[in-house]
């Protein structure tokens, strides 16, 4: 075999391997959102499908697709067919960059932990979570609800205005790091992570994608008691299934995204690489969960005001600070 | 929203810890909810955990017996006259000695909101709430309990009480001659 389809097979099954672990890890990860917020109100939660109600997830999936499909009269049908597809594939096409490990030797061939390490990957994530908007946006647009509109309306404000905050808070990482791959950002952390070196940084990122993710306290979009269920209030069945799992998809990914950026990636002593990334993934999932069983939903205009006037300005002058320090450093 | 900032400032002053007290606010609940994670929850996991209520709990009625094993019931109607959503049906009828009983006594299990009116309302203590909650079934004919269904060798929450051994019309003992009553009164020695 050439080493071209060598190198394609190998892709291949990384992807598989990614998709596989991403989907069954979004699974479990509602379980375990669902049994963790439980715990914070003093109850059980889900535990009654299998052991520690573990086929939970198996019987919600079952659920979801024996639903009925409603479309509602004067849907924009294609639009709405695609909208919950697009919420998904744009989480977890993100994954793609992510590096979980360092490159191993597999039969004498080195193989990146890695679907693909772009020399832009930051560029690339920032790119797909702009994409991410299009989800609620169209779904929303497409119900023909009031309500559906409005929460696609705030879901478009919101991560607009986020992504800001976002984006500017990377670029101390890419400049502390010197490279817009993820790869060498994980190993330029080697002995102190980035979220130390730069806490400043690390917060307004971990706020910002706390918003990215819409959920609580950033869950406006799909606020309950205002919408309805927001953007989704019209969908029903395995496309409401395809939002959710999307939404936790995303988390997933932005808790990858966070552990890459200031935790380290994989780098930790003792045990395995791979065990240190997801162990990070997990602890930053445990934190949005934490978050969402412990915070009240921001009013409309506080979020504006927190988004615009507080992160924005706190990530410019972090900029301005940690670009100054680094050409003073390099004298 | 220059607005909402003098609303701000009237209510919290120009304190410089006002935003040391937002953040407080911020970062306190996360300690009260991480607490709260490592309790035990207070769940009753019910198939496995059943609670206990307590004795007067309103759930499946039943018809009691008096000391001697009798019927209390006197089919006066007044528990199916108290019932709001009429679920209580009978039919009074007479025994050889002038004693009431009911012929047939129905409760319609799948109306009954138990309520708890009729076993207020029942002069004999014989129509009286039990707390035997698991009562649910998916035939709501089968809901319907005759007399023989409700009907139980006991004298529920008072296994004393005789109602014909205070009042009545002498079924237990002639008419007056309970320890508590006086007999029947001449009425025309009491006229003025």
């Amino acid at each position: 075999m050439s080493d071209f389809a060598i190198d394609i097979l190998l892709i291949l099954v990384k992807l598989g391997l990614i998709f596989a672990v991403l989907l069954t890890g979004a699974a479990y990860l509602v379980l375990a959102e669902r049994r963790v917020l439980g715990r914070i109100q003093r109850r059980y939660g889900p535990n009654r499908v299998g052991p520690f109600g573990m086929m939970q997830p198996l019987a919600d999936a079952v659920k979801l697709l024996t639903k009925e499909d409603f479309i509602p009269a004067q849907a924009d049908k294609p639009i709405f067919f695609v909208a919950p597809g697009l919420a998904a594939v744009t989480a977890l096409l993100a994954f793609a960059v992510v590096p979980f490990s360092p490159p191993i030797t597999l039969f004498g061939r080195e193989v990146p932990m890695v679907v693909c390490d772009l020399n832009i990957g930051v560029l690339y994530f920032l790119g797909l979570s702009s994409l991410a908007v299009y989800g609620i946006a169209l779904g929303g647009w497409a119900s023909n609800s009031k309500y559906a509109l409005l929460g696609g309306i705030r879901g478009l404000a919101q991560l607009i205005s986020y992504e800001l905050a976002m984006g500017l808070s990377l670029v101390p990482v890419v400049l502390m790091a010197g490279s817009f791959s993820l790869t060498d950002i994980v190993l330029a952390q080697n002995p102190v992570p980035f979220a130390l070196l730069n806490p400043v940084a690390f917060l307004v990122f971990l706020i910002s994608t706390a918003a990215e993710s819409k959920r609580i306290p950033f869950d406006i979009p799909e606020a309950e008691n205002e919408l309805v269920a927001g953007f989704h209030t019209e969908y029903s069945g395995m496309r409401f299934g395809l939002f959710f799992v999307g939404e936790y998809i995303n988390m997933m990914i932005l808790g990858s995204m966070i552990t890459v950026f200031f935790l380290g990636g994989w780098i930790g002593p003792v045990l395995p690489p791979i065990v240190w990334f997801f162990a990070k993934v997990m602890a930053v999932a445990f934190v949005f969960i934490w978050m969402r069983g412990t915070l009240p939903r921001l009013r409309y205009d506080q979020l504006m005001h927190f988004g615009w006037k507080f992160l924005i300005p706190v990530s410019l002058i972090n900029v301005i600070v940690t670009g100054a320090l680094l050409l003073w450093l390099k004298g | 929203m220059a607005e909402g900032i003098d609303v701000y400032k009237r209510r919290y002053g120009q304190n410089p810890k006002s935003l040391w007290r937002d953040l407080k606010g911020t970062v306190e609940p996360f300690y009260v909810t991480l607490r709260n994670m490592f309790k035990k929850p207070v769940t009753y996991q019910y198939p496995e955990e059943k609670r206990t209520p307590y004795p007067r709990y309103r759930a499946r009625i039943v018809l009691t017996r008096d000391p001697e094993g009798g019927e209390r019931c006197v089919a006066c109607y007044l528990c199916s006259a108290a019932c709001p959503v009429d679920c209580i049906s009978m039919q009074s009828s007479e025994d050889e000695n002038g004693r009431r009983y009911a012929a047939w006594f129905r409760i319609n299990f799948s109306r009954c909101i138990y309520c708890g009116l009729c076993a207020e309302a029942c002069p004999t203590l014989a129509i009286q709430m039990t707390p035997f909650y698991e009562f649910s079934g998916r035939d709501p004919l089968k809901m319907v309990y005759e007399k023989e269904d409700l009907l139980i060798a006991d004298g529920g929450k008072d296994n004393e009480y005789n109602f014909y051994k205070h009042a009545g019309i002498g079924v237990a003992n002639p008419r007056g001659g309970n320890e508590d009553e006086y007999g029947p009164v001449d009425v025309r020695s009491n006229l003025p």
